[in-house]
This record gives C-alpha cells, sequence and structure tokens, in this order.
C-alpha cells in the first residue's frame, strides 16, 4: 500500500516539475524517488496486510513483483532522457504517464478485489494507449494509438463482463470470499464462464495467440520506447496479473481448462516463432517473440500453486534482457524512420560493447546456458514435466531451437555484414542501463537461487 | 588442491587475453594455456597418488543443483588431452595475423574452459550447461574469422549452431525427466535410479540425438565437413582435436551407464551406424579435391569407428575407443595445421594446385608423411594401439563388423596416400615452397613425439583409464 501511495505521489510530483520549469531534473529525481519506493517495498518484504477492507493485500507475490516492476521502470525512465530529447517540453508528460502506469502494475498485483483489478488494468492501459500515440506527428504512432486503443478498450470490456458474471455467481468482489466460495460443490455455472472471460480479457494483454493480432503492429508503430515498455513491463504486468487472479480465485477449475492453457501455449509458441522467422523490422520481430515468450509464461498457469517462483524468474529474465536490447535499439534506431535489420549491420564492428550486449540478450531470450533465459527455461520445464504435460514441454523445445533462427539472423547482422555508416555520440545513460539490465541478467543466471527462493 | 584450479587458470585466462590488447594477446593465451597444461599434469600427479582431487559445491539449492566437478582417470585423460592440445593450437596460429586477435584468443581459452568443464563436470545440469557454453565461442570463431565466402560461411556455421543447439535441448530434456525421479543431477544418483526399459530407450535416443550431431554420426554429420572447410584452421582444430571429443566422451560417461538396457537391445543398430559413417566417410574422402574437406570426412570416418567401439560395451571396446579419441586429437591437430602450412605459402587447399613440395622441403615432407602414416595407423603409432583394439573389440561381437570397420584403414591409407602423392610428390610447381619455420617445426615434433612415443608405451595412458572404465562397465551391466 505505501508502495502505492509513494509511486502516485512521485507521479503527481513529475507533473508539478512542469509548473515549476524544473525539466532537466526531472529523470535522475524520478529515478531517485523509485529507487526509494524500490528500498521501501523490500523493507516491507515480510509483511503480509490488507488494507481498506481488503481492497489491496500486500503479500510477497505483490511485493517481489512490484520490486521487479520498479527496477523495469527505473530503466525505462532512464531511458527516457536520450530519447525525449526532442521533445523537451513534454518530458514531464511522460515521465508521470510512465509512474502512473507503474502504480497502474503494482494495483494489478497487489489486489483483494476484482474492482481494484479492474481500476489497476485501466490505468495501466489507459497509460500505454497514451504513449503508444505520443510521437502525435507520426502517422503511424497514431496509427498504433488507435489500434491498441480499440482492441484494448474491447478486452477491457469482456474483463468487466466477466466480472459481472463473476460477482453474479458469488455475490462478491472479494477474492478470497470468492474463493472460499468456490470450494463449495455446487457452483453456479457463470463463475467458470466469468473466469473464461476475464482469462480471454487477460490473454489479450499478454499477447497470447489467437488475441495477438494487435501486437506487431502496435509494437512497430508505437515510439520505440513505447515498445520497450510494451514488451516488457506491460507484458510481465498482464502475466503476473494472470498468474494472480486464477490463483487467488481458485479458479484451476477442471482439466478442460488446462488443456486450453496447453493448447495456447503451444500455438502462442509455434505461431509467435514462426512468424518472427520473416521479420525484417526488428520491433515487429520482438514482437512476435514477445509472442512466443508470452506462450512459455502461460506453461506457469498449469501448476498454479507453486510457479509462482519460476513466473518471477522468467519474467525477470525475459524483461532484463528485453531491456537491454532495447537500449541497444534505442541507441542504432535514433533518427532513423525505421528499425530495419539493415541498420544493424555491422554494430560488431563500430560498437562492439553494444554489439556484444545486444548479442547477450538475444542468447538469454534463445535460453542459451549461463544467461537467465536459461534457466528460466530449465525451471518451467521442469515444473511442466512435474505436472504431467511432457507433450508441451517437447513443443518448448522445438520452438526454442527455431526461436534461434531468428535471433540469430540479427546476430549474424551485426557481425557478418559491412557497417553502412558510422554512428556518433556516446549517449552514457543508454550505455549504462544496457550494461546494468545484462549484468543483473548474468547475476540471475549465475546465482538463480536468489531469485526462485523468493516465492518458495 | 582441485580440478577447478584448471577450470579458473582458463577462465581468468580468457578475461585477461581480452584485456591484453592485440599485439600481445597471442602470447598471454599462450602463458595461460601452458599454466593450464602444467596445472593439470601436477594435478595428475596429485591423482596419481590417490589424492582426493574432485570439487563440490551447491550451487541452486532449487532445483538441485551442484556445481560437482570429479575427476577420475578418463576425465584426467580427457582433460590432459585438453589442456595439452589448447597451447599447441594456440602456439600454431603464431604466424597468422587476425584481425581483433584480443577476443579470437580470448574465445579459444573460453572454449577451452568450457570443453575442460564438459569433461570435468559430474553433475547434469553443469555438464548441459558446459556443454552448451563452448558451443559459442566457435560459433564465433569460425564466422567472424573463417574464410571463404561470408554467405556462404554463414549458413554453414548457422546449420551448425542449430543442428548442435537442437540435439542437445533434447538432452536437457532426459535430464530434466531424469531430475523429476529421482531429485538431484549428481551423477552417482543419476546412476542408483532404475528406469525401465522404455524409459531408457527414450531417454538413449534423446541423448543420441545430441552426441551423434556432435560427433558427428551419419546421418547427422552433413553440417561437419562445411564448417571445417569454413572454419579457421584454429577452429577446425579445435572442433576435430577437442570438441568431437566431448560428444564420444559423453557416450561414455552418460550415456551409456544411464540407458544400459537400450543400448544394449540395439547394440548392432548404433555399431552399425558407426560403421556406416566409417565406410560413407572413407569414400567420400576418396572424391575430395579440398585438403580440409577430405581431412573432414577422413575424421569422420575414424570417429565413426570410435563411436562403434564405444557401443560394443566391451571394456575392451571402450578403452580402444578412449586411446584412439586422444590419438585421433593429436593427429587431426597435426594433419590441419600441415593443410595450414601449406596454405600460408601456396594460399590454396586444392589439392591439385600442390605439387613437387618434397624437392622443396624434405623436412616438411617427412614430418607430413609421418602423420599421415599415424591416421592410416601404421604400427607403432599411437593410432594403431586404439584403432586395433577396436577393431578387436568388434571382432568379439561380430566378425563382419570388424572387417568392415577395417576399410578404414585400408581406404584410409587409399586416400590418404593419394593425396600424400598428388600434393607432396609429383611435378614442381611453379611457385616456391618455403621451408618450415622452427615454430612450425615445433608444434610437428611435439604432435609426432607424442604419436610415436604413446604408439610405443601406452601404458601410462591405460592404467590411468581402466579402472574408470571398468567402474563405468559394472554400471552397465548391473542387473536392473
Amino acid at each position: 500500500m505505501n508502495t502505492l501511495i509513494a509511486i502516485i505521489g512521485l507521479g503527481v510530483l513529475c507533473l508539478l516539475f512542469e509548473i515549476f520549469n524544473l525539466r532537466k531534473a526531472i529523470v535522475p529525481i524520478t529515478i531517485l524517488g523509485l529507487l526509494g519506493v524500490l528500498g521501501l517495498t523490500i523493507s516491507e518484504f515480510n509483511s503480509t496486510e490488507s488494507y481498506y477492507n481488503n481492497m489491496i493485500v500486500v503479500s510477497k507475490f505483490s511485493s517481489t513483483f512490484s520490486s521487479l516492476f520498479i527496477v523495469l521502470t527505473i530503466f525505462l525512465v532512464a531511458l527516457g532522457h536520450n530519447f525525449y530529447e526532442n521533445h523537451q517540453s513534454k518530458i514531464s508528460d511522460y515521465i508521470a504517464i510512465k509512474i502512473f502506469l507503474l502504480a497502474g502494475a503494482v494495483a494489478m498485483v497487489s489486489f483483494g478485489n476484482l474492482a481494484m483489478f479492474f481500476l489497476g488494468i485501466e490505468v495501466l492501459s489507459i497509460a500505454l494507449y497514451i504513449l503508444a500515440a505520443s510521437d502525435r506527428m507520426n502517422l503511424k504512432s497514431n496509427e498504433a494509438g488507435m489500434k491498441y486503443f480499440l482492441m484494448g478498450s474491447f478486452a477491457s470490456g469482456i474483463i468487466l463482463f466477466g466480472i459481472c458474471l463473476i460477482y453474479g455467481a458469488m455475490g462478491s468482489f472479494d477474492v478470497t470470499e470468492i474463493s472460499e466460495l468456490s470450494q463449495s460443490a455446487e457452483l453456479p455455472v457463470w463463475f467458470p464462464i466469468g473466469i473464461v472471460l476475464v482469462t480471454i480479457g487477460m490473454l489479450f494483454k499478454v499477447a497470447a495467440v489467437p488475441f495477438h493480432f494487435w501486437a506487431p503492429d502496435v509494437y512497430e508503430g508505437s515510439p520505440a520506447l513505447t515498445t520497450a515498455l510494451m514488451s516488457t513491463l506491460a507484458k510481465v504486468v498482464a502475466m503476473a496479473t494472470l498468474h494472480k487472479l486464477l490463483s487467488v480465485m481458485n479458479a484451476d477449475v477442471s482439466e478442460s481448462f488446462k488443456m486450453v492453457v496447453v493448447i495456447i501455449a503451444m500455438a502462442s509458441m509455434t505461431v509467435g516463432n514462426i512468424m518472427a522467422l520473416r521479420q525484417t523490422n526488428v520491433k515487429r520481430m520482438l514482437a512476435f517473440s514477445g509472442i512466443s515468450h508470452a506462450g512459455f509464461m502461460l506453461m506457469t498457469l498449469l501448476s498454479l500453486s507453486t510457479s509462482a517462483g519460476s513466473l518471477l524468474y522468467y519474467a525477470s529474465a525475459y524483461s532484463l534482457a528485453g531491456i537491454a536490447a532495447f537500449s541497444v535499439i534505442l541507441y542504432v534506431c535514433k533518427n532513423r524512420d525505421n528499425e530495419d535489420i539493415v541498420n544493424f549491420h555491422g554494430l560488431g564492428k563500430t560498437n562492439p560493447l553494444l554489439a556484444a550486449i545486444l548479442t547477450a540478450a538475444l542468447l538469454s531470450m534463445a535460453g542459451i546456458p549461463i544467461f537467465a533465459g536459461f534457466f528460466a527455461k530449465l525451471v518451467l520445464f521442469n515444473q511442466t514435466i512435474q505436472a504431467g504435460y511432457l507433450a508441451l514441454v517437447i513443443v518448448a523445445v522445438v520452438n526454442s531451437i527455431i526461436s534461434v533462427g531468428y535471433y540469430f539472423k540479427l546476430i549474424l547482422a551485426m557481425y557478418n555484414k559491412e557497417p553502412n555508416e558510422e554512428r556518433k555520440g556516446t549517449p552514457v545513460i543508454i550505455y549504462a542501463v544496457a550494461v546494468i539490465a545484462i549484468v543483473l541478467n548474468i547475476a540471475l543466471g549465475l546465482f538463480p537461487s536468489f531469485v526462485l527462493d523468493l516465492l518458495a | 588442491m582441485n580440478v577447478s584450479l584448471i577450470l579458473i587458470i582458463l577462465l581468468v585466462g580468457a578475461f585477461v587475453t581480452f584485456l591484453s590488447g592485440d599485439k600481445l594477446a597471442s602470447k598471454v593465451a599462450l602463458v595461460f594455456g601452458l599454466a593450464a597444461a602444467g596445472a593439470s599434469i601436477v594435478l595428475l600427479n596429485h591423482y596419481n597418488l590417490g589424492e582426493n582431487i574432485s570439487f563440490i559445491n551447491q550451487w541452486i539449492t532449487q532445483p538441485n543443483i551442484s556445481f560437482a566437478l570429479k575427476a577420475d582417470g578418463l576425465s584426467m585423460a580427457m582433460l590432459l588431452l585438453t589442456t595439452i592440445l589448447t597451447p599447441i593450437i594456440i602456439f600454431s596460429s603464431f604466424g597468422n595475423d587476425y584481425k581483433n586477435s584480443k577476443s579470437f584468443y580470448a574465445l579459444i581459452l573460453f572454449m577451452s574452459f568450457a570443453m575442460a568443464g564438459t569433461f570435468l563436470a559430474s553433475d547434469g545440469l553443469l555438464y548441459y550447461i558446459f556443454w552448451e557454453l563452448a558451443l559459442i565461442p566457435i560459433y564465433f570463431i569460425a564466422l567472424i574469422w573463417g574464410n571463404g565466402d561470408a554467405e556462404e560461411r554463414k549458413k554453414a556455421v548457422v546449420k551448425f549452431f542449430i543442428y548442435t543447439l537442437a540435439g542437445s535441448l533434447f538432452m536437457l530434456v532426459a535430464f530434466v525427466y531424469m531430475y523429476q525421479k529421482s531429485g538431484s543431477l549428481l551423477l552417482e544418483d543419476l546412476y542408483k535410479l532404475n528406469l525401465t526399459a522404455t524409459e531408457q530407450l527414450w531417454i538413449f535416443l534423446a541423448f543420441f540425438l545430441a552426441y551423434a550431431i556432435k560427433i558427428p554420426l551419419i546421418p547427422f554429420h552433413t553440417w561437419q565437413a562445411n564448417v571445417y572447410q569454413k572454419a579457421p584452421t584454429v577452429g577446425t582444430m579445435l572442433l576435430s582435436g577437442i570438441m568431437l571429443k566431448m560428444g564420444l566422451y559423453s557416450v561414455i560417461r552418460w550415456q551409456l551407464p544411464l540407458a544400459p538396457l537400450a543400448a544394449k537391445e540395439y547394440m548392432y543398430i548404433f555399431i552399425g551406424l558407426g560403421i556406416a559413417g566409417v565406410i560413407y566417410g572413407s569414400i567420400v574422402a576418396l572424391k575430395q579435391k579440398d585438403l580440409k574437406k577430405l581431412l573432414a570426412y577422413s575424421s569422420l570416418a575414424h570417429v565413426g569407428l570410435i563411436a562403434a567401439g564405444t557401443y560394443t560395451l566391451t571394456l575392451d571396446g571402450l578403452r580402444g575407443a578412449v586411446l584412439q579419441m586422444i590419438a585421433h586429437g593429436f593427429v587431426v591437430v597435426g594433419l590441419f595445421y600441415a593443410a595450414e602450412i601449406i596454405f600460408r605459402r601456396y594460399e590454396t587447399r586444392a589439392i591439385a594446385e600442390m605439387g613437387g613440395i618434397r624437392t622443396q622441403s624434405p623436412k616438411f615432407t617427412s614430418m607430413f608423411l609421418i602423420l599421415v602414416l599415424a591416421s592410416v595407423a601404421l604400427p607403432t603409432t599411437f593410432n594403431f594401439v586404439g584403432e586395433f583394439t577396436v577393431l578387436y573389440s568388434l571382432s568379439q561381437i561380430n566378425i563382419w563388423f570388424a572387417i568392415l570397420g577395417g576399410t578404414t584403414i585400408i581406404l584410409g591409407a587409399y586416400y590418404m596416400l593419394k593425396m600424400f602423392q598428388h600434393a607432396m610428390l609429383g611435378e614442381t610447381n611453379t611457385k616456391p615452397f618455403a621451408d618450415v619455420t622452427i615454430n612450425e617445426g615445433i608444434t610437428m615434433v611435439l604432435i609426432i613425439g607424442v604419436l610415436f612415443f604413446f604408439g610405443m608405451y601406452p601404458k601410462p595412458i591405460t592404467d590411468l583409464i581402466t579402472p574408470s572404465l571398468e567402474e563405468i562397465l559394472t554400471q552397465i551391466n548391473r542387473i536392473n
């Protein structure tokens, strides 16, 4: 709760900076503020409390995931310093929106009441719609914002409908009450239907097949930093929320529901990977790769009671690699009108450090050992086999192999092609973010227990 | 003092080499390579005195993974192969100029680190990690410093990478499956598992995919010749000299003891695949016009025989396989080095464009001849000991296996000597052939020395490996 209040306070503070004309200081002060909030969240790690009639429930789950979100936001805000160089007059808006987005994200993992959950998801989504369309003069960005808004509000509508049905069945918005009632033998048919509708809405947010059609266009059209935010922060928020929703409402109702999860996971991995093979735009490629990673993370829904730790680990590994990759993309594609692979040609010669970081990030996403991505997959496979879904694991393994194909396309472009032009300037912040993100990723790979045991 | 020291030396060496700058890199790498070789010889001494030089430490609590390095005779033999060949390989590259050589030599040491780790690891996951780590440096070595057209090279290297990664991921699934059963991936815990015949078959096949691609066995060999040809000679040496031994070693250490029922049940098929590789490799080698490709196919034939030896599940077969692994490691490095020496002078690898080198450089010619003869298993060379033991073990299973496997020597002699004749004898090439330099001479003499010494006196190595092979055999023959 304190985390949430502090974040919202920080957001308001960001807006005030505009009034007092302190735009230069906004990024460093926001980062400091977020670090403070991070410290606060970690200090409350072991407390389990509920506030305002169970509207907000702070638990280990919520505080670990909130910490991850805060770390990601720090990276994204830091990258904003460079990205919004030419939009100085709007920078406080952009930063403030990101902070409010973070508030929505924290609310989404610490809700104790479905109303609060919906509030969180709307705060997050509206912030995302704005950020998608934030490059006002760019047609593509407008298109992305519009598309995302239409599809997103539709999904929100479905979620709301689902919540209504659950309320109709259970007579309460409170998740603990719902969970207790769902133990009873006679469940009204509205309850599972409501759960399915909420799940569909959340699957839309994580961009799982067959609810993924918006993702590539929106990712490509949005400003690169917003894409970074969507593919890292927004995705893991949605995934964590879906996990929490299903586990707190005791909703792993039947085998057939799990079967559907298995099929959606398989479809997401396969479709995402196969589509990614054909892409020449890096943002689009990462959008499809994100779809396949959503498929991997969906595997955690098959063993809800034990998989929170591995979801946290997978989400951290994936999003840290994503942040590292996107900071390199931001550097390479700054002041270009597209993000095609051609722009990356010869990066290994012109800028070996960033090329190595992007390589490491992609290797982590592909699941090559010693990077955190490998352990994430390993733990996930382990859990899924334990739950008895060997076939799903084999599909996942085949997909890991396919994914190497397109990750290496980018690596090859960096090392095997001649550079087409020199890139100038060394934006220190981008370097710092990329290096810290990848170092954190490798550290997670070397000491996986550190995160895995948090939610054990 | 324990075996983790070697890994530390190699890893630190890789970092220091990277930091030392382009000019010093090769020398720094050599120093660390020699240090690792020295340390492993000292460790061998400790091991022979009966000291415990293994290392184990809990790494991840959930899932239960240990950082476990076990040194027995087999591991020590392979470790020595790695650490002795690494400085030789580094030294062999001294005549060449590489762009960005600090990364180049750092990658060589890093690869050596990963390969040494693979030979030592006794926890399934740790082993898998080292196994995969070895793949990344060779990918970049072949991609960035390789020769030939960039597009073709890219295709060959990516195919290689995806092939090997695909194979090993199935091995990972097998490990995860076994983890479910035993709750630990330590080798001795896995040995205690009682798996049914069907489970063993699937595990055997998952491992087989990983190893058959790495070794490579027919029909998984299609990546090999192209990568050997496209990679820089140093990369080819690392691949053929050490890396493919990772596959063969793993068959003995992991695949056979963990799934003995399947190994026994389908023994003929797997020996047959090995023998098929022998015949196929030899026949294709006959037709090769490119020296490196010829050596690649000859290597395919030889490792086919080694694999057949391991799948006999007899002490002779395993022992012969290990001896031949080491012998082949040295001889193949020597042969690729000879190809490199010719390339430095003639700028070609086409056999047709060579010729008449004997009149210009008798020293080089005789060294090359010795290597050629060693590779076709002439008595008194190390390869003879290995190949003969393997053939003997095959004859115990079925005499036809031995006869067909023996073609590696007959056909091998034919294509190797034909190649030697075209390349070294005959009409004098118009281009001059400078005599071998001191560096080149030292490398060649070292390799030849090893081959002859152990050819006449293999006892130290057999004594080293036999106890651990016997242990593995009891594990294979345990009653289920």
